[in-house]
């Protein structure tokens, strides 16, 4: 494994979707590669930060809006 | 009732990464619940129930986006070529005919020096956030479900019916463009410092 190929295969690597030889040869060149060890880390923060990405809170007159939906349906003949 | 009030803020998130206003997101909830309704007699089990919620909520939610025509930029959809986009460009590495080719040519220089504030600062969320609305349509929504949203794999892959396989090269994708963008950014940053 080289460095060119090793950048294609670390979200396998992180999800844990690797086969265990394939992934001892992952090991084997991150330990002597310190280019691909930095890719690697900055891959971790890269989804840390994607993360922290605010998510939207729901406003409560959307729910009003959508309970009102199922009181329409439950009542309808 | 209780269904309604466990999947609206989900529901809501997804449907907001395909319309372009929380309103419109709203009604492509509304809607979708309405054809999870209609569908509920010939729901037969073969999925969980809330995969099959999620399932038409994307189609509905798909639907609408592209009714709406929201700046999917023709191009980038057709991009999806494997071999057209790889994680980092290939002028990074050490060409073939080259005793070592394929290794780092020009290697990423590490992020330490940024202090964690700034690493996580609204400015540099604010450029994430930037490089995943830039992603193709596909990747987008894979990163978005499964890197901001938490869900797990298996949950991304049946709310978009998509296999195993193609949901992690979606996301390696998706996350290997937005890691550029950020080196270029921090990059950027440190030669402005220096």
């Amino acid at each position: 494994m080289n460095c060119i190929q090793l950048v294609e295969l670390v979200t396998d690597y992180l999800e844990g979707s690797m086969p265990a030889e394939q992934r001892a040869r992952f090991d084997e060149h991150i330990a002597g590669c310190d280019g691909c060890t930095t890719y690697l880390e900055q891959f971790r923060i890269t989804i840390r930060l994607t993360g922290m990405l605010s998510e939207e809170q729901i406003a409560p007159d959307a729910r009003e809006t959508m309970l009102g939906v199922f009181r329409d349906w439950r009542t309808s003949p | 009732m209780m269904l309604v009030e466990r999947y609206q803020p989900a529901m809501l998130r997804v449907a907001l990464m395909y319309v372009s206003t929380r309103a419109v997101a709203e009604d492509v909830v509304q809607d979708a619940w309405v054809g999870v309704l209609k569908g509920l007699d010939g729901f037969e089990g073969r999925s969980s129930l809330r995969t099959w919620i999620f399932r038409i909520l994307v189609n509905t939610a798909k639907t609408r986006g592209q009714r709406e025509a929201r700046s999917i930029p023709f191009s980038s959809v057709w991009t999806a070529d494997p071999d057209a986009e790889p994680s980092v460009e290939s002028g990074r590495f050490l060409p073939p005919g080259h005793p070592a080719s394929g290794r780092w040519a020009e290697p990423p220089v590490g992020w330490e020096s940024t202090p964690e504030e700034r690493l996580l600062s609204k400015e540099t969320l604010a450029e994430v956030s930037r490089a995943i609305d830039a992603l193709p349509p596909n990747q987008r929504e894979v990163i978005r479900m499964h890197d901001v949203l938490g869900w797990p794999s298996a949950d991304v892959r049946n709310a978009l019916d998509i296999s195993e396989t193609n949901q992690r090269v979606l996301l390696h994708r998706a996350r290997a463009k937005v890691r550029r963008a950020l080196e270029g950014y921090l990059g950027a940053e440190r030669e402005r410092k220096a």
